[in-house]
């Protein structure tokens, strides 16, 4: 076998991807193949790095070269200047926001230095589609001792004593529910994994899938074994094609090693992964919706108990997890569950994917120690907000969690410490707002998103979100009044207090918690008719004023509507009943003498 | 390839498939390793940097040292070509002229494995803006 001196890996995550880095990988190998260096130096496509804002990602090991935005024509010159000569291309190299200076070595980054990677360990590391890198790195070996070495009770009690908690929302103890599995007797058992990730702004487990597969097969498998089932199912939306390939070609490399099938590690244990696509409601990432969902039924919750570990899919005890729960499982059994608490906070042990999006410098994936503060992901691992602009609030826990604001930043990030603040993690979507955006409208969009993914079995989450947004709505437009405030208030209580699931229960999460922390601007839309962030466009107006105003009649020229009146070199003047609010006045005017209100 | 039917089966494949891997876990944590620069400009090519490059990585294999060999650009000393630079765990660098494959196996087996000074060092008599 040769050996490589250089490894190229080129980032084969869908945002990467959707920049052209499959020709990007082409034209490396075309290259490398021109200098005759195809031998020396290996490309491999690898998963997600987490560092989407600046994709395609392409680092170069062992010098650990970070190479940001890299097009398809830059080959040549990565492969003739940094390999041939030993050269690096400065402008391709990752700048420092803050500092100016381009960053020569990856782990200068300040994006990974606070890092700790367990579920992403082989994201951006390995080649997901190819099951031997993954045995490389240790894995099935957790697989292999769990079956040779522990007995089921073992297995369970190691994961109880790791703390781990479900990934997916509400954080519910991961051992305590294989537990439950594992004493419901019955002949046919299932452990089922939940990558129906439904959160906006959230792709984490979309990410684990493409970047390391093999590990959740794995966890699945030590699962089966530990609960008792033999039958292993994915539950994944159709959305994710890139996860849902790459997941097939794992099955297709661990069937073929003898890793899923019959008589595993020459044990008595048979264990088999199939697939079931959803079509991406929100909804089925409830558990029990989900496996309506599976069964051939409509997407639909049921009211729990029962719970599915005593009779989940077609009747029988199942066992469900989402993929980021399972991707900590193989490194828990195989470190200890001594080594896996220590890390992380009391109650909330390990590390938890984030998926950083909004206004924030660092757009991406970031796996951190549970425990960590607001402002250190945001300042330090995100780099701050986007263009100097002014911090205002994160949203986390997605649609069902709540903004924190400038007095949470330094509040250490855990499932109890978030929901004592009014929000929740979630899955792990993290979006920042800056001045700029304005609370109501936020709160507007999260229950648009509720109204749309409702799946309309109970009338407080069909009937009531709708009214909720409607509300928001008239707030927004300035319509509204000081007593639909109150109104709005009593709703999200009684939806939250009546609703069946888990999504109707925390829909008015958004209002009550934007409302809590941002009064003054609920305020200011009804009383004033204002925006404070100057975000909705039915309560801007745009006015001249007169003593900048030259009379040059570009802002006339430009309006659409001709809202716009004024004599050559004479003041000019707004109709404020025909504008219809584009702003395209503001943009015309060089004078500065158009103004937003 | 076959079944695998155990956790031998499962260790010994590791090890074999190891060595893809093992160069990106290396450069993770490059300080705990041997770290070996190689002048790889035009002079030092034109004095068989290249083939010394692929002598160090064959040698430290066959001889299990842990090492991270980089290839970097002109260090200067073009009179000297091909040169490279070792830094030990915890040392500070040092840098070797004339390095032929003689030379070079003379460092692996004195300077990099018994941390005995070699002929042949070019003493570092500059300073770098990083000292400032």
């Amino acid at each position: 076998m040769t050996k490589y001196k250089m490894h190229l890996l080129v980032c084969g995550g869908t945002g990467c991807r959707a920049s052209a880095s499959d020709a990007i990988t082409e034209n490396l190998k075309q290259s490398l193949q021109d200098n005759n260096l195809q031998d020396e130096v290996q490309v491999i496509m690898t998963g997600c790095f987490g560092f989407c804002e600046k994709g395609p990602i392409v680092k170069i090991l062992p010098d650990n070269t970070f190479y940001t935005e890299v097009k398809p024509e830059d080959t040549e010159e990565i492969v003739k200047e940094h390999i041939v000569k030993g050269r690096k291309i400065d402008r391709l190299l990752y700048t420092d926001p803050d500092k100016g200076e381009t960053i020569r070595d990856s782990k200068d980054m300040g994006f990974y230095k606070k890092q700790i990677r367990i579920a992403l360990k082989n994201c951006g590391f390995i080649d997901p589609e190819n099951i031997d890198e993954y045995i490389a790195r240790d894995g099935y070996f957790a697989l292999g001792t769990v079956l040779r070495e522990m007995s089921q009770e073992d297995v369970i009690n190691q994961i109880k004593e790791s703390g781990l908690r479900g990934r997916g929302g509400g954080g519910f103890p991961a051992g305590i529910k294989w537990d439950f599995a594992y004493k419901n007797k019955a002949e046919q058992k299932y452990v089922v994994c939940n990558a129906d990730e439904g959160d906006p702004g959230a792709f984490m487990d979309r990410s684990i899938l493409e970047g390391d597969p093999h590990s959740v097969l794995e966890a699945m498998a030590i699962c089966g074994y530990a609960t008792g089932a033999s039958k292993g199912l994915i539950y994944i939306r159709a959305e994710y094609p890139l996860a849902i390939k790459r997941l097939k070609i794992a099955i297709k490399q661990a069937r073929e090693y003898g890793l899923l099938g019959e008589k595993i590690f020459d044990s008595d244990f048979d264990f088999d992964v199939q697939l079931r696509y959803g079509a991406g409601a929100f909804v089925c990432g409830e558990e029990t919706a989900l496996i309506h969902s599976m069964e051939g039924e409509r997407g639909e919750p049921t009211f729990k108990p029962p719970f599915p570990a005593e009779s989940g899919y077609l009747g029988k005890p199942t066992n469900v997890n989402n993929v980021e729960t399972y991707a900590n499982v193989p490194v828990i059994i195989n470190k200890g569950a001594d080594w896996f608490n220590k890390i992380g906070s009391e109650k909330s042990t390990g590390t938890k994917v984030f998926a950083l999006a909004g206004k924030v410098n660092n757009v991406g994936l970031v796996e951190v120690p549970m425990g960590i503060t607001l402002r250190e992901v945001i300042f330090e691992i995100g780099g701050g907000i986007k263009d100097g602009k002014k911090f205002k609030a994160v949203q986390t826990g997605g649609p069902s969690g709540g903004c924190l604001t400038e007095e949470h930043l330094d509040t250490p990030i855990d499932f109890d410490n978030l929901l004592a603040v009014g929000s929740m993690m979630g899955s792990g979507g993290m979006i920042v707002m800056d001045e700029d955006d304005c609370m109501v409208s936020v709160a507007k969009f999260f229950l648009e998103f509720t109204v749309e993914e409702s799946c309309g079995k109970c009338s407080p989450c069909r009937i009531g979100t709708k009214r909720l947004h409607e509300l928001l709505e008239r707030i927004t437009q300035g319509k509204a009044e000081m007593k639909e405030l109150q109104r709005l208030k009593n709703m999200c209580n009684v939806i939250a207090d009546t609703a069946l699931c888990g999504l109707g229960q925390t829909a008015p999460s958004p209002v009550v918690s934007t409302m809590k922390n941002f009064w003054d601007e609920y305020v200011a839309h009804v009383e004033d008719q204002r925006c404070p962030a100057g975000a909705c466009k039915d309560l801007k107006r745009y006015e001249i004023i007169p003593e900048n105003c030259v009379g040059c009649t570009a802002c006339a020229r430009k309006c659409p509507v001709g809202a716009i009146t004024g004599e050559r070199k004479q003041v000019h003047e707004i109709d404020q009943e025909k504008c219809i609010k584009c702003g395209a006045c503001l943009t015309a005017c060089k004078f500065d003498a158009v103004i937003v209100k | 390839m076959g079944k695998i039917k155990s956790l031998d089966d499962l260790k010994k494949r590791k090890e074999n498939l190891h060595k893809n891997v093992d160069l990106r876990e290396r450069a993770e944590d490059a300080e705990s390793y041997v770290q070996i620069k190689v002048g790889m400009a035009t002079s030092g090519i034109a004095s068989g940097a290249k083939e010394i490059m692929d002598f160090l990585i064959e040698t430290l294999e066959k001889r299990n040292i842990e090492a991270v060999v980089t290839q970097a650009g002109d260090m200067g000393y073009s009179f000297a070509e091909p040169t490279i630079e070792v830094t030990k765990p915890g040392e500070e660098p040092v840098v070797f002229g004339y390095v032929d494959k003689k030379k070079a196996d003379e460092i692996i087996e004195r300077y990099i494995k018994r941390g005995e000074l070699v002929d042949g060092i070019i003493p570092q008599n500059y300073r770098t803006i990083d000292d400032e």
